[in-house]
């Protein structure tokens, strides 16, 4: 069993959401965030999505834009984050980590090699915010030979037939995106939140997580009562961005673990 | 997999898009077999556009090359200044047509932004132009035709501040606002349906020349050249032509030259990859991130091109091949000086090619050019290139 699926077994039997920050990988240094993925685990995440940067980011909102353009000037490769990857688990994590990634980098690096780099370096998923499943039939053999869950995202546009596809073909859980739009911390929740994920949940039995836009503990607190998992990045870059970034990570993640730390209604 | 062209197209965007993509695909193939469509959009290419434009034999550029006889097709002439408002009329009563209310558009030249902005005005819809602000700089008159049309014009400071950025903005806003708005894209490039739909807008161009090609010289060109950014000149020019025996070539910006670095010349490296929802050739770094680009042309300066022109790369169909800025400049003035026409910088590209062909080619022979664009938009840029400022 993939360690992400093994993730919700367990939160399962503990009937809570789990908690999964994204981490733009070489954001603010390549340093910190090497310690940051650590950090972050040992303060109560569940998994983590680490951001592979991209110079075109177009589903991502202004803090991200700029978190992975940082990045990029640091130096960062799809190549680097694999060694940042491997790195983390030599330093004794042990939760799933995810990449979060578009599609452009990883075809440049072949998609055979990088599932089979990817598995070696301890990953166990992937994400790719410009992959819809129609796109994605060489992405998908490759990541199932190397037993990496290729992760697809529904948004509140998906008519009724795509979200049938997006669930068939997801693997790990499906990612909901709270909101028609990109990235970015919002001050409030979609209204339809709630019946968007009902939706969902209609049509499968696999895990459903929600990001995009989750901006703090209280909002993370309501999606962890109708959602198994809580996905939050703009908020963390912006936490990390205003210097030490370390000390920041570590209290906004147990912030967030405390406000989800309550059994799913 | 569907909007292939060989290997390359598709659709490789976020969900949220999806949806609208498949509705715009519905929308584009209803209104091609919908006669009332079909009629508006003719009544007006005639009367608001001012189709068909003409096809101009270049006596004086003919002579000075001394080979084969050099014909302008002059979509300089076309309403706005360029061949962009048949695909902005296309899209935008497409868009009327789907409800839509408001209008995004991208633009790097401006001439596509302000196309938009006159069918936007013309057909009472809110129009939005993403351009960077680099270009903003080089295409300062059309910043204020555009805001005079109505147009917000919203500046882009990400990235390069060109044209791919102001593309990624463009996005990023109808990924927001999908419901209500419609992403007028500007060249053939983009997901599926945009190259097969932009294309279709486009081919008048090359259906008008033929036919004026048949009725005026009794037979078809030799040869056909255009410049190529994203594509949709060249392609409006070539898809009529594709089963003649007639030799294509796409000029591609080859800024200070391919060694420089300093160039969107695709071809010349020609590795495929994903930008902007499509499977193409992308100007990348061995990490697949998207290269800066540069030319003295706001509208070629572009890292990926269109997939169809990938495929007919592929095929060879058709042969890319670039001009360098010194060379685009010369070619103005010289268009400028022989024949009284300023040429877009980025058409300039095409005569350029066309000025070192006809000088190859025998005098019987025939030279087809798309004169995309006008040049009065680039006067700021010649000034300062050629030291007057």
């Amino acid at each position: 069993m993939n360690r992400i699926e093994e993730k919700f077994v367990e939160l399962g039997t503990q009937q809570r959401a789990a908690l999964m920050p994204y981490l733009p990988l070489g954001y603010p240094t390549v340093e910190e965030s090497q310690d940051l993925i650590r950090v972050i685990a040992d303060a109560g995440a569940d998994m983590i999505e680490l951001g592979v940067p991209f110079s075109d980011p177009l589903a991502d909102g202004p803090v991200i834009q700029h978190a992975t353009q940082v990045a990029l000037k640091n130096g960062v490769t799809l190549a680097k984050c694999l060694a940042m990857a491997r790195a983390a688990r030599d330093a004794g994590v042990t939760i799933p980590l995810i990449l979060m990634g578009y599609a452009n980098p990883i075809l440049r690096y072949g998609i055979a090699a990088f599932a089979r780099d990817a598995q070696n370096a301890g990953v166990d998923g992937l994400i790719v915010p410009d992959l819809p499943p129609e796109e994605a039939g060489a992405f998908d053999a490759a990541t199932r030979a190397h037993d990496l869950a290729l992760i697809f995202l529904a948004a509140p546009t998906s008519t009724p037939e795509r979200l049938q596809k997006i669930a068939a073909a997801t693997r790990g859980f499906v990612y909901l995106v709270s909101v028609v739009g990109v990235t970015g911390a919002r001050a409030q929740l979609a209204a339809d939140l709630s019946s968007f994920v009902a939706r969902v949940r209609a049509i499968t039995s696999k895990p459903v997580c929600v990001g995009f836009g989750i901006a703090n503990a209280e909002s993370a607190r309501q999606v962890a009562q109708i959602a198994d998992g809580v996905i939050v990045g703009s908020a963390l870059v912006n936490k990390i961005g205003n210097g030490n970034a370390i000390q920041a990570a570590r209290e906004f993640i147990a912030e967030l673990r405390g406000a989800i730390n309550h059994k799913i209604e | 997999m569907i909007g292939r062209f060989g290997e390359y197209g598709g659709q490789f965007v976020p969900e949220t898009l999806m949806a609208a993509l498949a509705e715009l695909d519905d929308a584009f193939n209803a209104a091609r077999m919908d006669d009332a469509f079909q009629n508006q959009f003719v009544d007006l290419s005639a009367h608001f556009t001012g189709r068909p434009t003409p096809l101009y034999f270049a006596s004086r550029l003919t002579e000075f090359c001394g080979g084969a006889k050099i014909y302008l097709k002059r979509e300089d002439l076309a309403h706005t200044g360029a061949h962009k408002i048949n695909n902005a009329l296309g899209q935008g009563l497409l868009a009327k047509r789907m409800g839509k209310t408001r209008i995004v558009a991208e633009t790097g030249a401006g001439q596509h932004g302000v196309a938009s902005a006159a069918v936007c005005a013309m057909l009472g819809l809110e129009c939005i132009v993403y351009m960077g602000t680099e270009d903003m700089r080089r295409q300062a008159p059309n910043v204020y035709r555009m805001k005079l049309l109505g147009a917000e014009v919203r500046g882009v400071d990400a990235g390069s501040a060109t044209l791919k950025d102001a593309i990624n903005e463009a996005i990023r806003d109808w990924v927001t606002n999908v419901q209500t708005t419609h992403y007028l894209l500007g060249s053939a490039l983009g997901p599926h349906p945009y190259p097969t739909m932009v294309r279709e807008f486009q081919a008048v161009i090359g259906h008008e020349a033929r036919a004026q090609m048949l009725a005026t010289e009794k037979r078809l060109p030799d040869l056909l050249i255009a410049c190529v950014g994203g594509g949709s000149n060249s392609i409006g020019l070539f898809h009529a032509f594709r089963d003649d025996d007639v030799a294509m070539i796409g000029v591609e910006a080859g800024g200070l030259g391919i060694a420089s670095g300093k160039h969107a010349a695709r071809f010349a490296e020609a590795r495929p990859g994903v930008l902007h929802g499509t499977y193409t050739y992308v100007l990348q770094d061995d990490d697949g991130q998207v290269r800066a680009t540069h030319s003295v042309s706001a509208g070629l300066d572009y890292p990926a091109v269109g997939p169809e022109h990938a495929h007919l790369f592929d095929t060879e169909r058709v042969g890319y091949t670039y001009a360098t800025d010194d060379e685009a400049l010369n070619a103005f003035h010289q268009l400028a000086r022989l024949e009284g026409i300023l040429p877009a910088l980025e058409s300039a590209h095409a005569v350029a090619e066309a000025i070192k062909r006809a000088r190859e080619m025998p005098r019987d022979e025939i030279v087809l050019v798309n004169l995309s664009g006008r040049g009065d938009k680039d006067l700021q840029t010649v000034m300062s290139a050629s030291g007057e400022q």
